[in-house]
C-alpha cells in the first residue's frame, strides 16, 4: 500500500486557542430547531476537538441527524450558533458555507450517495475535483484512499456494479479525500450486515484519526459508537455531553 | 466454567506438565482471570484421585511441578459427555441494574443519570474490547464479539428502561 494520506497544512489539527477561548474544532451553543411545530433539537452546547471520533447516539427520532445537519451548516439553527474553527456558521454566506462543506468537511450516509453514474474512483475523487484539483490529481489522491479501504480493485466498477460494504467504503474514501477536517458520518453502516459494518468503522475511524480529522458519528448502535472517543446522547431533543460523567475519559 | 473439563481437554491433546497446563489455559481461556498454579494442582489431584488422569512420568527433583500427566479413557468419556452437553442458557431475571432501577425510583432518586452513568460505563468498556479486537487475532476477536454482544444487550435494556422510565416510576410507586 502506499503512504498513508495525509492532512493538508490548510487543514491541520487546530488545537490552538480560538476566539471564543476555547480549542474546539467544532463548537455547539444554545441550538434550537423545530420544524413545524415539532421541536427537533431542543438544546446542544457541547465542543469537539480536532482528531476525535466523536458519537452522538440517541433514539430514532431524538434528534440526532437534526444536530449533524445544524453542526455541517446544512441546517440552520433557529437558535444558538455552531462555530467551526472560532467562526459562526450562520454569519457566512451560503456561498462561504458551500465552499467549507466541500473542502473542511466530509459527509458519509446510510447509502444512496455515491453518483451511479460515475465509477468507484471518479466518485471517490469528485471532492477533490470539486475544490479544484486536475483529473489525474484528484483520481491519484482517491487513489491512496480507495486503497487504504481495501477497495481499489473495483475502481473502475460503478455503484450498482459493487456490494453494499464495498460502496459504502467507496463512500468513506470519497469523504477522506478532499483531507477534511471534520467528517460527519450518518449512521454509515445501517445498511450492513454486522461484520461490514464493523470493517468500515474500524478503517473509516484509523484513516480519520491518521488524518487528523474529527469524526461526528451519528449512530444508534452500541458496537458501532464503540468505536468512538466519547459520546453524545440526544434524547427527546436535548443533546448532553457524556464526557463529563463519571468513568469517562 | 469448569477448570477441571477444560484441563483434561488439553490434557487430551497430549500428556503435559502442570505449568504446561497453565500456560496452555491462560493462552486461550484465561485473557483476565489466569489461573493461579495452585487451583492446577488441586484439580489434578482430583481428577487423579477420580481416575480421569494418570501421572505419566516424574522428572527428577520431586514435587508436584514434576508430574507430567496423561488423560485416561475415563477421563476423555469425561470430556465427550461435557461437551455433549449443552451449556444451561443464564436466565438474566436476577439484574442488579433494574434492583438499583426499581430501588431509585422508590426512593425518588435520580434514575435518569444512574441509566447515564451506567450507560456511559458499559460504551467505556465496549471501547475498550473493540480497541483489543481491533488489534488481535481471531480468538481475541471472538472472545471479545462474546462480550460486546452482552454488553450491547445490556445498553439496548438501558435504552428501554430509559424510554419507559415515566411509566415504570408511576407502576413502581403505586
Amino acid at each position: 500500500m502506499s503512504a498513508t494520506p495525509t492532512p493538508s497544512p490548510a487543514h491541520a489539527p487546530d488545537a490552538a486557542p480560538h476566539a471564543d477561548g476555547t480549542s474546539a474544532l467544532l463548537h455547539a451553543e444554545g441550538l434550537h430547531k423545530t420544524y413545524g411545530s415539532t421541536p427537533a433539537l431542543a438544546g446542544a452546547d457541547f465542543s469537539i476537538r480536532a482528531g476525535e471520533v466523536v458519537a452522538v447516539m440517541g433514539p430514532s427520532g431524538s434528534g440526532k441527524s437534526t444536530l449533524l445537519h445544524c453542526l455541517a451548516g446544512i441546517v440552520p439553527p433557529d437558535s444558538g450558533r455552531v462555530l467551526y474553527r472560532g467562526r459562526d456558521l450562520s454569519a457566512l454566506s451560503d456561498a462561504q458555507r458551500s465552499a467549507l462543506r466541500r473542502g473542511d468537511f466530509g459527509f458519509v450516509f446510510q447509502f444512496g450517495q455515491l453518483v451511479p453514474e460515475l465509477t468507484c474512483l471518479e466518485n471517490a475523487a469528485l471532492p477533490v475535483r470539486l475544490a479544484g484539483a486536475g483529473r489525474k490529481q484528484a483520481e491519484a489522491q482517491a487513489r491512496q484512499w480507495l486503497e487504504r479501504l481495501e477497495v481499489d480493485d473495483i475502481r473502475h466498477h460503478r455503484p450498482g456494479q459493487v456490494s453494499g460494504g464495498q460502496g459504502q467504503r467507496v463512500a468513506v474514501a470519497r469523504a477522506l479525500a478532499a483531507r477534511p477536517s471534520v467528517v460527519f458520518a450518518d449512521e454509515p453502516t445501517g445498511a450492513l450486515d454486522s461484520l461490514n459494518g464493523e470493517r468500515v468503522m474500524q478503517l473509516l475511524t484509523e484513516a480519520a484519526r491518521d488524518s487528523g480529522a474529527a469524526v461526528v458519528l451519528v449512530t444508534h448502535e452500541a458496537r458501532v459508537a464503540a468505536y468512538s472517543d466519547r459520546e453524545i446522547v440526544v434524547r427527546d431533543g436535548k443533546a448532553r455531553d457524556m464526557s463529563a460523567m463519571a468513568g469517562v475519559a | 466454567m469448569s477448570i477441571s473439563h477444560t484441563l483434561l481437554g488439553l490434557l487430551e491433546t497430549g500428556p503435559r506438565h502442570g505449568y504446561d497446563l497453565k500456560r496452555a489455559f491462560d493462552e486461550r481461556f484465561g485473557h483476565d482471570r489466569p489461573l493461579h498454579y495452585g487451583q492446577v494442582y488441586s484439580t489434578m489431584s482430583r481428577l487423579l484421585k477420580n481416575g480421569l488422569v494418570e501421572v505419566d512420568g516424574i522428572e527428577a527433583g520431586g514435587g508436584p511441578e514434576r508430574k507430567r500427566y496423561a488423560i485416561t479413557d475415563a477421563g476423555i468419556t469425561d470430556v465427550e459427555e461435557w461437551l455433549a452437553t449443552p451449556e444451561k442458557p443464564e436466565p438474566y431475571l436476577q439484574s442488579t441494574l433494574y434492583t438499583k432501577l426499581v430501588l431509585a425510583l422508590l426512593t425518588d432518586r435520580d434514575a435518569s443519570s444512574l441509566l447515564d452513568t451506567q450507560r456511559s460505563e458499559h460504551l467505556r468498556l465496549m471501547r475498550e474490547l473493540t480497541r483489543r479486537k481491533t488489534h488481535g487475532d481471531l480468538a481475541d476477536q471472538l472472545i471479545c464479539d462474546h462480550a460486546l454482544f452482552h454488553l450491547e444487550a445490556d445498553l439496548r435494556w438501558l435504552e428501554t428502561a430509559a424510554a419507559r422510565l415515566d411509566k415504570l416510576a408511576k407502576e413502581v410507586r403505586r
